[in-house]
């Protein structure tokens, strides 16, 4: 083979090996999007189901404790609490539960709030209809508002074999503010 | 087109005539040194390079022993001004350093960089690497990396100077948890490394595809470049998932994304698995290409073809493709559910498979040989023994359940020590001793030889092992102080570890001596059983080998 043909040849396969770096990265700053879509689709580590329909309706004497869980990040000044600790619901009945959130200080803060529930595995039984985490608040200086949340558990839960067992669901909520400079 | 070609022939003519004349024509030192082209000294700066990265490391290692050797603070506060949080923070940047410099700057450059440059292009009977000035750019880039990464000591990074954040960065402790620009400094090392792994890495493989000598199919190749065939795969595969992680951190920490922080819809659990996507990959990287070694050490000195070629060979292209779908068994503590902790432990505990035949395979070779019990053969077969330890240990960890018990203990920090501190340095010093009558022209002196691989043999053993029995007890790792029911086994261990300093006494006398008094060493100073190219070559090879190309039947 003449030096001109190897070299040839060296470049294809080097070009190939920089294409397939090129891929890996495309892959690394690809996998920030589709692992939120895994999660939102599978209900990995705890991701709630955003339901649009109305919830299925309950199954009779299948009941399960949800407790409500609240807190804000430290660069937050606000006091966020469930109005209940916990309440039991009916299996497959849409429920409605209120958290409270007061701005302690004197500036308008926006926060928006992230969630999961506990054990992960019940994410995918997890449905919310609406949520006041699905979009920003804005609180005015002093303000208090009561924000609703409204979910239901899906009735596929009782066939689950992880789920046998569990009588207790926790949903937390952490609120974060918006557009403020990190430290 | 035609003018090309005409062009080729012309220079391939010429380059011809000229290695007779130039055969023996040394570049001068700075040229052949500094701006070096050819693999046998850029292989040379990298064994230069790893010994004294090696000696840092091992330095720190012994700070880090020399603290935990009784419960409480006793060395570090000296050095924070007797500030307790500082000690701890520095404990935090001595782990770190220690980690990053044996991964990257130790086992990295010695294995592929070091060996790899030396004796892939000579085993496969081509003049030179595909890219030889590219190769001299992938050194070159190393060494600023590596200052880097010293460099970042020195500047502020969480609580005191330095990048605190363990060899894996996991965010948040990386990003809002270590402001200063340590941390970026440590980044910037480990893309710069990275940068000069993935030019290495595409070096080799059009070196290993294109470049082999008529005759030399695949199935004929040594198994120390399929070793690094498939250690470079590895490399193109899950460095740049690094750089991308890492280049995240980056922005989280500078420029305001939200990658990898709640508080803006990211998840830090995302990191981990980017990150364990290429370091489980990375661990394959660092021990195949002594995998590689091992067999040709282990066929030498038994004076028997090595048991098992092909088995041998697509056992490391199993241990490869599998290694890239068991990373999340590092994170089985972040909630996972049942059936995904199910998957990761089975799919781990089928590496034991492939691995299990490799072991098997080298008793295989010996079994029935006419075995020489030579230095090199001696760290061979206390490879062997050290990788078994480290890979029982490693099925035990598979485990999800068990796993819950002992993650982030002493017991992983001994299986991880066995497998790559006692597997891949032991693979390293057996390739020095193999190789070095070839590489320096010099017989090592037997005598030192033993006695460093005895005395470091004993010292490892008595360092590591006790570290079962601290991670059984839950002594948790990456913390500088413990209770007193664990002082005894620390104290062992650190023994072992002046143990192991003193068996490194005859490894650097044994260098001084042997290049300076060592008798000189013959082409092929091991007898029949050694059969690849580099041992028809004189000792130490031309400048310029095999100008016109072996042919192998």
């Amino acid at each position: 083979m003449t030096a001109a043909a190897t070299q040839r040849r060296n470049a294809r396969t080097a070009g190939l090996a920089a294409l397939l770096v090129a891929a890996m990265v495309g892959l690394a700053f690809a996998s920030v999007p589709l692992y939120r879509l895994f999660c939102q689709v599978t209900g990995f580590d705890g991701t709630t189901m955003r339901a649009t329909g109305d919830a299925p309706g309950g199954v009779a004497g299948k009941k399960v404790s949800i407790r409500f869980d609240a807190n804000t990040a430290p660069s937050l000044p606000w006091h966020f609490k469930p109005v209940k600790p916990s309440e039991t619901v009916t299996i497959g009945e849409r429920d409605i539960a209120f958290y409270t959130a007061k701005n302690l200080t004197a500036k308008t803060i926006t926060g928006s709030a992230s969630f999961n529930v506990t054990p992960v595995w019940a994410g995918k039984y997890f449905n919310k209809i609406d949520c006041f985490c699905f979009t920003e608040q804005t609180l005015t200086p002093g303000q208090e508002v009561r924000m609703p949340v409204v979910f239901y558990v899906d009735p596929k839960i009782l066939d689950d074999p992880d789920a046998r067992g569990v009588s207790e669901i926790t949903l937390s909520y952490t609120f974060y503010p918006v557009d403020q400079p990190k430290g | 087109m035609t003018d090309t070609t005409a062009n080729a022939s012309h220079f391939h003519a010429h380059d011809a005539h000229d290695a007779h004349h130039d055969a023996d024509h040394k570049p001068s030192f700075f040229a052949r040194w500094f701006m070096s082209t050819n693999h046998k000294d850029i292989g040379t700066l990298y064994l230069i390079f790893a010994i004294i990265a090696g000696i840092i490391g091992g330095t720190i290692s012994g700070i880090m022993r020399a603290e935990l050797a009784a419960p409480g603070l006793q060395i570090l506060p000296n050095w924070a001004g007797g500030s307790v949080d500082q000690a701890a923070y520095l404990w935090n940047v001595l782990i770190t350093a220690h980690g990053l410099i044996m991964v990257f700057f130790m086992v990295m450059p010695a294995m592929i960089g070091g060996f790899g440059n030396w004796f892939v292009p000579i085993m496969i009977g081509a003049p030179d690497m595909a890219f030889p000035r590219m190769n001299n750019i992938s050194f070159w880039l190393i060494v600023p990396a590596f200052l880097l990464l010293l460099g970042s000591a020195f500047v502020p990074g969480g609580l005191g100077n330095g990048a605190g954040i363990g060899w894996t960065a996991y965010a948040p402790l990386s990003t809002s948890g270590s402001s200063g620009p340590a941390v970026d400094l440590a980044i910037f090392s480990l893309h710069l490394a990275g940068a000069s792994s993935i030019l290495g890495a595409i070096n080799f493989i059009t070196t290993i595809f294109n470049m082999r000598a008529p005759g030399m199919t695949l199935h004929k190749m040594p198994l120390f470049v399929w070793s690094v065939l498939v250690t470079a795969f590895l490399l193109l595969l899950s460095l740049p998932v690094l750089a991308g992680a890492i280049t995240m951190l980056l922005t989280d920490r500078n420029f305001g994304t939200h990658f990898f922080d709640a508080s803006g819809g990211g998840d830090p659990i995302l990191y981990q698995h980017l990150f364990w996507f290429f370091g489980h990959p990375e661990v394959y990287i660092m021990i195949l290409p002594g995998f590689g070694m091992i067999s040709h050490i282990v066929a030498t000195f038994s004076r028997k073809p090595v048991f098992g070629y092909l088995g041998m060979a697509y056992a490391m292209v199993a241990i490869g493709v599998i290694g890239f779908v068991v990373w999340a068994h590092h994170m089985f503590t972040v909630g996972m559910d049942v059936n995904t902790k199910m998957y990761f432990t089975a799919a781990t505990m089928v590496i034991a498979v492939p691995t299990g035949i490799k072991i098997f395979s080298w008793i295989a070779t010996m079994w029935g040989g006419s075995i020489s019990f030579q230095t090199p053969m001696m760290w061979a077969i206390g490879f062997i023994f050290m990788f078994t330890v480290g890979g029982v240990t490693g099925v035990v960890l598979a485990n999800g359940g068990i796993d819950n018990n002992v993650h982030d203990t002493y017991y992983v920090v001994a299986h991880f020590h066995y497998v790559l501190s006692l597997g891949a340095v032991f693979a390293l010093f057996a390739a020095w001793y193999y190789w070095f009558p070839k590489m320096f022209g010099k017989m090592y002196s037997e005598v030192l030889g033993q006695l460093h691989f005895w005395i470091f043999f004993i010292g490892v053993n008595i360092m590591f092992f006790p570290m079962h029995f601290l991670g059984m007890q839950g002594m948790q790792r990456r913390v500088p102080d413990y209770t007193d029911a664990y002082a005894e086994w620390n104290h062992v261990a650190s023994l072992g570890y002046v143990i192991m300093a003193i068996g490194l006494i005859p490894f650097f006398i044994n260098i001084f001596y042997s290049l300076l008094a060592g008798r000189r060493a013959e082409g092929n100073p091991w007898g029949e059983g050694a059969t690849t190219l580099e041992w028809t070559l004189s000792s130490p090879p031309p400048f310029h080998q095999f100008e016109t190309l072996p042919k192998i039947d």
